[in-house]
C-alpha cells in the first residue's frame, strides 16, 4: 500500500520534473567554461616545468569543442540528452574548479608547491606512470575480493547457523560479542607474525573486517523473520533444510545486504593499512611508496584510482541487491 | 446416476474426522503456568464444519496450533482420521488471520511453497498450482508480489496456498478477522463454496457470532480464558444461509446470552 504511493508520488514527481523547460544553453555554458580552460592553461606563462600542460589543455579543449554540438542538438539526443542536460551544471563546476586549482597552483603558485601539484601533473603520472598505478590497483582489487569472499562467505554461513541452530548460538555468540567489536586493524602486527606471508595476513584481515558485520547482521535478520513464515512451511511439510534454505535466508537476505555493505567499507580501511605497513603492492602502498619520494601528484592520482574503485564497488554491490531482491521494489529506499 | 453417487461418496471420503479429548493446555509465562485450555472435547465428522467461538484471546487459536501439530498439547489426545497428532502435517492446514504470504515470493511461488517442501515435480506442480489460483479467483495476479495485494486478495492467497495441496483437514484461525466489512462478506460465500467443492473437513475459530452462524454447521462456544466449553449449538438452517433467517437470529440471540453479552 505505502510502496504503491511512494511509487505514484515518485512518478507524479518526475513528471512534474520533466515539465520544468530546461533551459537548451546549459550545456553549451558548460562547453565554454572547458573552452576558457583549456585557453587560461594554454595563455598564461606557469612558475613551473609541467610537460603534460599541452596535453591537459588539448583534453579540456575536446571536452568542450564536445560539449558544444551535444548542446545544440539538445532534446534530439534522447535519454543520453536529457542525462547530459541533468549533469551540465555539475560539468560547468568541474571546469570551474579545474580553473581555479589551475590557477593557484601552475600559474601564480599561491599554494607550496611539492604538496599541492597542478591537474596536469596528476594528469602526466596517470599518462606515464600508469604500469605501477594499474598494477597496484589490481593487486588491491585481487586481495579485496579474495579476502571479502573469504569473510562475506563465512560471515553469511555462520550467521545463518547461529541464527538457526540453539547449540551453534550457545557457543558462537559469546566469541562474537567478546572478539567482534575489536577493529581489525588491531590484529595486524599479530597478523603479519603468524601468517607465513604477508598476503595471506592481509587476506585474513580484509576477510576478518568483512565477516563480522555480516555474520551479525545475518544472524539478526534470521532471528528476525517472522515466526508464523516458519510455522507456515512446517506445516506445509517442510524439512529442517527447507527452513534454513528457503524461508529463514530469504527472510534474512534485506539484513545480509547491510552487513555486506559495512563489512565493505570496513575492508577497504583494512586493506589500506595492511598495503601501508606489510604489502609490497597495492594502492596502499603505492600511497606509501609515493609520500616517500616526495611524489605528491602520484599520491592525489592514487586517492583517485581509490575513490572510482570504491565508490565503483559500492555501485556494484547496489546492483546485485537491486537485481536480488527485486521484490522489494516499492517496499524499502535506501 | 450411480456415477454422480459415487462421486459425492468418494468426495465425502475426502475430509479426515477429528478427535479433540480432554485437551488442557499452558503457556510459560516468566515461569508461571498461564492455562489456556481446560479439558476441550471437541469432535468434528469428515467433511463437517464446525466454528469455535469465544471472546478475544480465550485459547481458540491454541487449539487450531495444537491440532495442526504445530505444539503438543500438555494433557489429552488429539486424533485426525484416527491418527494420532505428533506434528504438522500437510494435510492438515491452517490458514492464519494474517495472510503470512512471503513477501520474497510472487503469488505463484507462495502457492508452490507445500508442493515444493514435499518435494512435488515441478511439471506436477504447475498444473496443480493453476486450478488453486483459479479456484480463487487469483489467476490473474500469479506473478503480482504480495505488496501489491488487497487483504482480501492476499487472503484469497492463502487459502490457494493451503488448497494446492488437497487438506484434508482446514483450520481457519479467524482468517477474515482483518478484513473489512464487505470483503469480509464476500470471502464467506467463497470459503463456504470452497468446501462445498472440496469436502475437507473445516474448524473456523473466529469471535463473529454471525459468521459462525453463517458458515458452521455446529457451533461451539467456548468461555473466556483458560477456554472450556460452554454450549454446543447445531445450525441446522440449509445453505446457502440469510442473515435475517428467524432461526439463525434466535441461535444469534442464545450464543449472545451464553456469551454473556445479552442479559
Amino acid at each position: 500500500m505505502s510502496g504503491s504511493i511512494t511509487a505514484v508520488t515518485a512518478a507524479r514527481v518526475a513528471a512534474a520534473r520533466a515539465h520544468v523547460p530546461v533551459p537548451p544553453w546549459r550545456v553549451l555554458a558548460a562547453g565554454t567554461v572547458w573552452l576558457a580552460l583549456a585557453g587560461l592553461t594554454l595563455a598564461l606563462p606557469e612558475t613551473g616545468d609541467f610537460p603534460r600542460t599541452a596535453a591537459f589543455a588539448h583534453g579540456a579543449a575536446v571536452i568542450g569543442l564536445g560539449l558544444l554540438p551535444l548542446g545544440l542538438l539538445g532534446a534530439r539526443l534522447g535519454g543520453f540528452g536529457a542525462r547530459l542536460q541533468h549533469w551540465s551544471p555539475w560539468l560547468a563546476a568541474l571546469a570551474i574548479a579545474l580553473v581555479a586549482w589551475e590557477v593557484v597552483t601552475a600559474k601564480f603558485c599561491l599554494l607550496p608547491m611539492p604538496f599541492f601539484p597542478p591537474p596536469q601533473a596528476i594528469l602526466e603520472v596517470f599518462l606515464d606512470d600508469w604500469p605501477r598505478l594499474g598494477g597496484s590497483t589490481l593487486n588491491s582489487l585481487i586481495l579485496l575480493a579474495g579476502g571479502y569472499a573469504i569473510g562475506a562467505g563465512f560471515g553469511f554461513v555462520l550467521g545463518v547457523a547461529i541464527g538457526t541452530s540453539k547449540a551453534v548460538g550457545y557457543w558462537a555468540h559469546p566469541v562474537l560479542r567478546f572478539v567482534g567489536p575489536l577493529p581489525a586493524t588491531a590484529w595486524l602486527p599479530l597478523a603479519f607474525f603468524v601468517f607465513p606471508t604477508s598476503w595471506s595476513a592481509s587476506t585474513f584481515l580484509v576477510a576478518l573486517a568483512t565477516g563480522f558485520p555480516v555474520t551479525v547482521l545475518t544472524w539478526s535478520g534470521v532471528a528476525g523473520a517472522n515466526k508464523a513464515y516458519f510455522d507456515v512451511a512446517r506445516t506445509l511439510g517442510a524439512s529442517p533444510s527447507f527452513l534454513v534454505l528457503r524461508v529463514a535466508v530469504p527472510a534474512a537476505l534485506p539484513h545480509v545486504f547491510v552487513g555486506l555493505f559495512m563489512g565493505l567499507g570496513g575492508s577497504f580501511a583494512v586493506l589500506v593499512v595492511a598495503e601501508m605497513l606489510g604489502v609490497k603492492s597495492g594502492l596502499g602502498w603505492y600511497l606509501q611508496w609515493a609520500q616517500g619520494w616526495a611524489a605528491y601528484a602520484n599520491m592525489y592520482a592514487a586517492l583517485i584510482v581509490m575513490a572510482l574503485m570504491c565508490s565503483s564497488l559500492i555501485t556494484l554491490l547496489f546492483r546485485l541487491r537491486d537485481r536480488l531482491l527485486a521484490w522489494q521494489k516499492g517496499l524499502v529506499q535506501w | 446416476m450411480v456415477a454422480a453417487t459415487l462421486q459425492r461418496h468418494t468426495d465425502q471420503a475426502r475430509g479426515a474426522s477429528l478427535h479433540a479429548e480432554a485437551v488442557s493446555h499452558a503457556f510459560d509465562i516468566r515461569g508461571a503456568p498461564l492455562p489456556v485450555l481446560d479439558q476441550v472435547s471437541v469432535t468434528v465428522a469428515p467433511g463437517g464444519f464446525v466454528a469455535l467461538l469465544g471472546p478475544s484471546g480465550c485459547g481458540k487459536s491454541t487449539l487450531l496450533r495444537l491440532v495442526a501439530g504445530l505444539e503438543p498439547p500438555d494433557q489429552g489426545v488429539i486424533t485426525v482420521g484416527g491418527q494420532l497428532v505428533e506434528g504438522p502435517d500437510p494435510s492438515r492446514l491452517l490458514v492464519f488471520q494474517d495472510p503470512t504470504l512471503y513477501p520474497w515470493r510472487t503469488v505463484r511461488g507462495n502457492v508452490a511453497l507445500g508442493l515444493e517442501a514435499q518435494g512435488v515435480g515441478r511439471a506436477d506442480r504447475a498444473a496443480r498450482i493453476d486450478r488453486a489460483l483459479g479456484l480463487v479467483g487469483l489467476s490473474a495476479f500469479a506473478d503480482a508480489y504480495p505488496h501489491q495485494l488487497s487483504g482480501g486478495m492476499a487472503q484469497r492467497a492463502a487459502l490457494a496456498r493451503a488448497l494446492v495441496n488437497e487438506p484434508r483437514l482446514l483450520l481457519l484461525d479467524e482468517p477474515l478477522g482483518k478484513l473489512d466489512a464487505l470483503t469480509r462478506l464476500a470471502m464467506q460465500a467463497e470459503i463456504l463454496r470452497l468446501w462445498q467443492e472440496k469436502r475437507f473437513t473445516a474448524v473456523l475459530v473466529t469471535h463473529d457470532v454471525e459468521e459462525a452462524l453463517i458458515l458452521a454447521e455446529r457451533v461451539i462456544v467456548l468461555s473466556d480464558r483458560p477456554a472450556a466449553i460452554r454450549a454446543e449449538l447445531p445450525v441446522e438452517a440449509p445453505y446457502p444461509r440469510h442473515r435475517d433467517d428467524p432461526d439463525l437470529v434466535r441461535l444469534r440471540r442464545t450464543i449472545l446470552e451464553i456469551l454473556g453479552q445479552v442479559t
